[in-house]
């Protein structure tokens, strides 16, 4: 299976900082992977690499030729001035029919939304509207840049849920950006640990476990951690937050084989 | 044709010609919040007329390359992040001042430059009207041929890359448009009201659209409408023309905002 998106030692540096260190990345079709890392650790940098709107310092990015990517961002800062409808916001950049339009509300669970302003809906609505018209273009690959940031812990599970029907459906792969710890999605293929470079990457189960993750979300400290699962999966062993020493981050972890260490990962929240 | 000569018809036909270009090149200034980036483009063209005198050039060629050359330069500006409402300010009335400071040097040049600076909607010729209208028509059909992309990327950049749709490109046509529009409206209404033919109709069309093609449509509606005033002011009471459009472009502006959609 060929790679949608790849990425080759990609370092990206902002005014001389660098923003990304030699990221090697690639997600498979039909995968699906969740980047997690703190503010400021390149996550936005990294979705605006794989689309293409970064300049490589050293390194490239690969995309699979013709590749249809549905591109779901954080929130729009769409200026007041601009009177945007639901309905006319799903026809960009391409002009869509009525029904094509009405089908994805109905899809994502907003059906009727379309004569409202876009500058009106709630955050809820708004994730949703903005799913609908990235399954316009019938996308290969769906990018979510933060796609639960405000929503509470039940929209948070619910728009997980539609996100994994949605992969079911189309068989889209989905590539999705959180600095959300307390939820991430456990139908990950893969969780990647960012912090300007890969510091580890596995299964959601494995990278929860790793100390690179713990070190760089400070579990130790308190820090509350739940994978969401479905409902019948009723598994705490990853509950986390028990008086975990910071001072000794390696011990007690027979974390598996599957995660892979990022090259200078610091394992010390300082 | 007899009507073209009463220079209140070909008045009336040059900033109705106009409008067709800053309606919908307005809607973008605004929704883009560009207006001090028009303001920079509009300043540096009197640099252009004045160059375009110093070396026999026509006024409409000189405008738009020394327009063209400022918006592309402050578009480079801004995409790498370093336009600040400061620096887009020295640059404007730097080059505002280097124009009025060089046709001071022309020996010889007869051509009031403040009338490029207010311009003079009343003196238009048959060729001005021309000009106008090809112009403006040029830049409408800029604007209508890029709209999907141009919105999209007004909507938000990322989105628009995802789509295949590159941000740049889409700045650059807007670019294009605004030096092009700049060009062919300094005889008429003036480097320093330019910017606010540009955005004063489209707020107004703010407050009744519900669409972008609406706002965008409505902003050359009420373009005309201010013109077609503005003229009739100019007339009865003997203001200059350009102010007495941007001033009816104003009051239609007030009254639109106690039409507001709610």
């Amino acid at each position: 299976m060929t790679a949608l998106i790849a990425t080759e030692g990609l370092s990206v540096s902002h005014g001389g900082a660098a923003v990304l260190d030699r990221v090697h990345f690639t997600i498979a079709p039909g995968e699906i992977v969740t980047v997690v890392g703190p503010n400021g650790s390149g996550k936005t940098t990294l979705i605006r690499a794989l689309i293409g709107l970064e300049r490589a310092a050293t390194g490239r990015v690969i995309r699979a030729p013709g590749l249809r990517i549905g591109y779901v961002p954080q929130r729009l800062q769409i200026d007041a001035t601009l009177p945007m409808s639901v309905r006319r916001f799903l026809s960009l950049p391409r002009r869509v029919s009525d029904a094509e339009a009405a089908a994805a509300l109905a899809r994502t669970g907003v059906a009727g939304l379309g004569p409202r302003p876009l500058a009106g809906l709630s955050g809820g609505q708004f994730q949703r509207v903005m799913l609908a018209r990235a399954l316009l273009s019938d996308p290969q690959i769906l990018i979510l840049d933060e796609p639960t940031q405000g929503l509470d812990q039940p929209g948070t599970a619910a728009f997980y849920k539609l996100i994994e029907e949605v992969r079911r459906e189309t068989g889209a792969a989905v590539l999705m950006v959180s600095h959300d710890l307390h939820v991430v999605m456990s139908a990950s293929d893969r969780v990647i640990c960012l912090n300007g470079h890969i510091c580890c990457e596995g299964t959601p189960r494995v990278v929860s476990a790793a100390p690179e993750y713990r070190a760089l979300f400070g579990l130790g400290t308190g820090g509350a951690f739940a994978l969401y699962r479905h409902e019948h999966d009723h598994d705490h062993e990853q509950d986390a937050g028990h008086g975990h020493d910071p001072a000794h981050p390696h011990h007690a972890h027979a974390h598996a084989h599957a995660h892979v260490h990022g090259p200078g990962c610091s394992h010390d929240p300082a | 044709m007899t009507l073209l000569d009463d220079f209140l018809i070909r008045a009336a036909l040059g900033g109705i010609g106009l409008t067709l270009a800053t309606g919908p090149l307005g809607a973008f200034v605004v929704w883009r919040r560009m207006a001090y980036f028009g303001d920079a483009t509009a300043h540096a063209a009197i640099l252009g007329v004045a160059l375009s005198f110093a070396i026999g050039m026509p006024i409409y060629a000189g405008t738009l390359v020394v327009a063209l050359a400022m918006a592309v330069t402050v578009a480079s500006l801004a995409g790498r992040g370093h336009a600040s409402d400061t620096l887009l300010g020295v640059i404007a009335h730097s080059a505002l001042a280097l124009g009025l400071v060089a046709a001071s040097f022309l020996s010889g040049l007869r051509v009031d430059l403040t009338a490029f600076l207010f311009g003079d909607l009343l003196a238009v010729s048959r060729s001005d009207l021309g000009v106008i209208w090809v112009g403006s028509t040029l830049v409408a059909a800029l604007l209508a041929w890029r709209w999907q992309g141009l919105l999209t990327a007004t909507v938000n950049e990322e989105l628009a890359q995802a789509s295949g749709i590159d941000p740049r490109r889409e700045r650059l046509a807007l670019t294009v448009a605004l030096a092009l529009t700049v060009a062919v409206a300094i005889k008429i209404v003036g480097a320093l009201l330019i910017a606010a033919l540009l955005i004063v109709p489209a707020a107004a069309a703010r407050q009744i659209a519900r669409s972008p093609e609406g706002m965008a449509l409505a902003a050359s509606g009420i373009g005309a409408v201010a013109v077609l005033s503005g003229l009739w002011a100019s007339l009865t009471t003997d203001t200059p023309a350009g102010p007495s459009i941007v001033v009816a472009a104003a009051v239609i502006f007030l009254f639109s905002l106690a039409l507001r959609r709610r």
